[in-house]
């Protein structure tokens, strides 16, 4: 079946925004201070939000009848296509703060740029969503610096954050026959004409944190195609098991 | 502390040795219903008090962020999930206020994470219980935020200021957690047999426990004089638990779930339930820390604070660095 770009374009935002969303979730009272397990949840309830938005876009474009929590709980691994790096596992502050900083500093040009598109649909959610995403940018950023010029032991915990998650970086930059599609159909961005911006920002954050630019690693990508790690599974499990449970069950 | 009390002339409390006129002066305040601030003078027993009930209420907050934190990555639906995520979250910001406010009496926010870590600082015993079902998060925002409220809501008038302040925005949240809580109820009472079910079950569960919240009958309560006294307490135990049942039963029969009370009767004459004893036996067990989940929950909150205690000497080593740089 051929895939509708439009729809898929609304999927993938939701999903890259659903799933760091229950990341950060997991997190909500193990945080190392309460003003920080606040500011965690504010990002977590910011993404869901987006999440709510962009999947019930998808389903009214798809036009069968799923809404957002349809397309959240009754979907499996192969039809998720969120990209790799948000399904990473929180692993310490470090890791996830990183994993935030990449992800967020990606989606804030992304939002710039589709601000700026055709489709309404698309064009104001990313408006109005930029003010939150900045946010989330600038709050992993400070965090990133803090962390990176903290102490020895908070340095090298970022230097393993990097190392585990920078193979996930080019993905978010890749296009696809579907990308490109939606560019055409006014919805879409050219994430590829993004990088430049991309590592001007994080190279200056690298600076100023005292961290170093880590090697180009082999690219590991597939998310956008349902090909996860094995991570996605176990926070699907956790995620739609009561939904799954009982399919006729309104909440 | 007080110069005065060297003033061998002045009276002096027989009890405290306070300057018995700055007592009787602080009594009529009280009595008048006037706020005591920060600054002003107050006995050393009225401090302390309230220090160790504000700083109990704060870590109330903060280890109740667990039973429902349980639910927030299984929570049934986005909505659902989005809204448990914001009110565990409300909880973790009113346990911040309280802690605040305990500070404004000179209690240090490291003494009172210590005290609760050490085990020497209590919680409400509520939160020892488990969430076994979705259904819990529904019974917990209708029962224990709904106990909660009867609580809180007299202690918006309490006599201490800040107390009284923190209180006003405490409330205000906890309303619209406990209709969201009922609201969850609502969708599982008028949902299918599996969701009826768990929702009789949380109501067994979450029952007696939340009457157990107003705290002993009044003729076992030591303090309560006292407290009611210092406007500190401004109803009876006895009191709120009546006025809670008075005003939960009808809740619950307009979900179509029954009260798990065979005694549980209507009294014309005194308008209002009669209700069954309360097993205080488990009451005492669960304060002196056997509640199911009492090992889980502290232990949960110390790793939290051990696993961070890297990542706040990074941050004050990095705001030292940079006030280093700005200096220089």
């Amino acid at each position: 079946m051929r895939q509708d770009p439009i729809m898929q374009s609304a999927l993938r935002l939701g999903d890259d925004a659903l799933i760091l969303g229950q990341r950060l979730s997991e997190w909500c009272g193990h945080a190392p201070t309460i003003e920080v397990d606040l500011s965690l949840a504010n990002l977590g309830l910011d993404l869901i939000g987006q999440a709510m938005h962009f999947l019930g876009l998808a389903g009214d474009i798809e036009g069968q009848g799923r809404d957002a929590d349809t397309l959240a709980f009754f979907r499996t691994d192969l039809d998720f296509t969120n990209c790799l790096l948000v399904e990473q596992p929180n692993g310490d502050f470090a890791q996830t703060m990183t994993r935030q900083w990449l992800y967020s500093t990606y989606q804030q040009l992304l939002f710039e740029a589709m601000a700026g598109v055709e489709d309404a649909r698309f064009a104001e959610v990313a408006d109005k969503a930029l003010k939150e995403v900045r946010y989330h940018a600038e709050l992993s950023a400070d965090w990133v610096i803090r962390l990176g010029d903290g102490t020895d032991v908070s340095h090298q915990k970022m230097v393993d954050a990097l190392g585990w998650l920078w193979r996930f970086v080019p993905e978010l930059f890749q296009m696809d026959e579907l990308d490109s599609l939606a560019v055409e159909a006014g919805v879409g961005v050219d994430k590829a004409a993004l990088r430049p911006a991309y590592d001007a920002a994080i190279n200056a954050v690298f600076e100023e944190a005292k961290l170093t630019r880590p090697d180009d690693q082999r690219t590991l990508t597939g998310g956008r195609h349902g090909h996860h790690s094995e991570h996605l599974g176990h926070l699907l499990a956790t995620m739609q098991h009561i939904p799954r449970s009982h399919p006729d069950a309104r909440w | 502390m007080y110069t005065t009390e060297l003033d061998k002339s002045r009276p002096v409390d027989l009890q405290t040795g306070e300057p018995k006129d700055l007592v009787d002066a602080f009594e009529a305040r009280v009595a008048a219903d006037e706020f005591i601030e920060p600054k002003d003078w107050m006995p050393e027993a009225y401090r302390k008090t309230l220090i160790r009930q504000i700083s109990q209420h704060a870590h109330s907050e903060i280890i109740g962020m667990y039973p429902e934190g349980n639910w927030i990555t299984r929570a049934p639906s986005l909505q659902r999930k989005a809204i448990l995520l914001a009110k565990v979250q409300d909880e973790g910001g009113h346990g911040l206020y309280l802690y605040c406010a305990a500070e404004t009496l000179g209690a240090s926010r490291d003494e009172m994470v210590d005290a609760l870590h050490s085990g020497k600082a209590k919680y409400s015993t509520i939160f020892n219980y488990p969430t076994l079902t979705w259904a819990d998060i529904g019974a917990i925002g209708w029962l224990v935020d709904g106990a909660a409220i009867m609580n809180q809501v007299p202690l918006q008038r309490t006599s201490y200021g800040p107390y009284a302040r923190a209180m006003v925005r405490v409330c205000k949240e906890e309303s619209f957690h406990q209709r969201q809580g009922y609201s969850i109820m609502l969708a599982l009472a008028e949902g299918t047999d599996a969701q009826r079910r768990m929702a009789q079950d949380a109501l067994n569960r979450w029952w007696w426990p939340s009457l157990m919240m107003f705290g002993p009958p009044d003729d076992a309560s030591p303090n309560t004089e006292r407290s009611m006294r210092w406007r500190i307490k401004r109803e009876t135990n006895d009191e709120l638990r009546q006025k809670f049942v008075d005003a939960t039963v009808p809740q619950a029969e307009l979900l179509g779930l029954s009260i798990p009370d065979p005694d549980l009767t209507w009294n014309e004459t005194r308008g209002a339930y009669d209700f069954g004893d309360i097993d205080w036996s488990e009451f005492y067990a669960v304060v002196k820390g056997e509640g199911m989940c009492a090992k889980e929950r502290i232990t949960a909150r110390k790793k939290a604070w051990d696993d961070g205690a890297w990542v706040r000497e990074a941050a004050d080593a990095y705001e030292a660095k940079k006030q280093a740089r700005n200096v220089a």
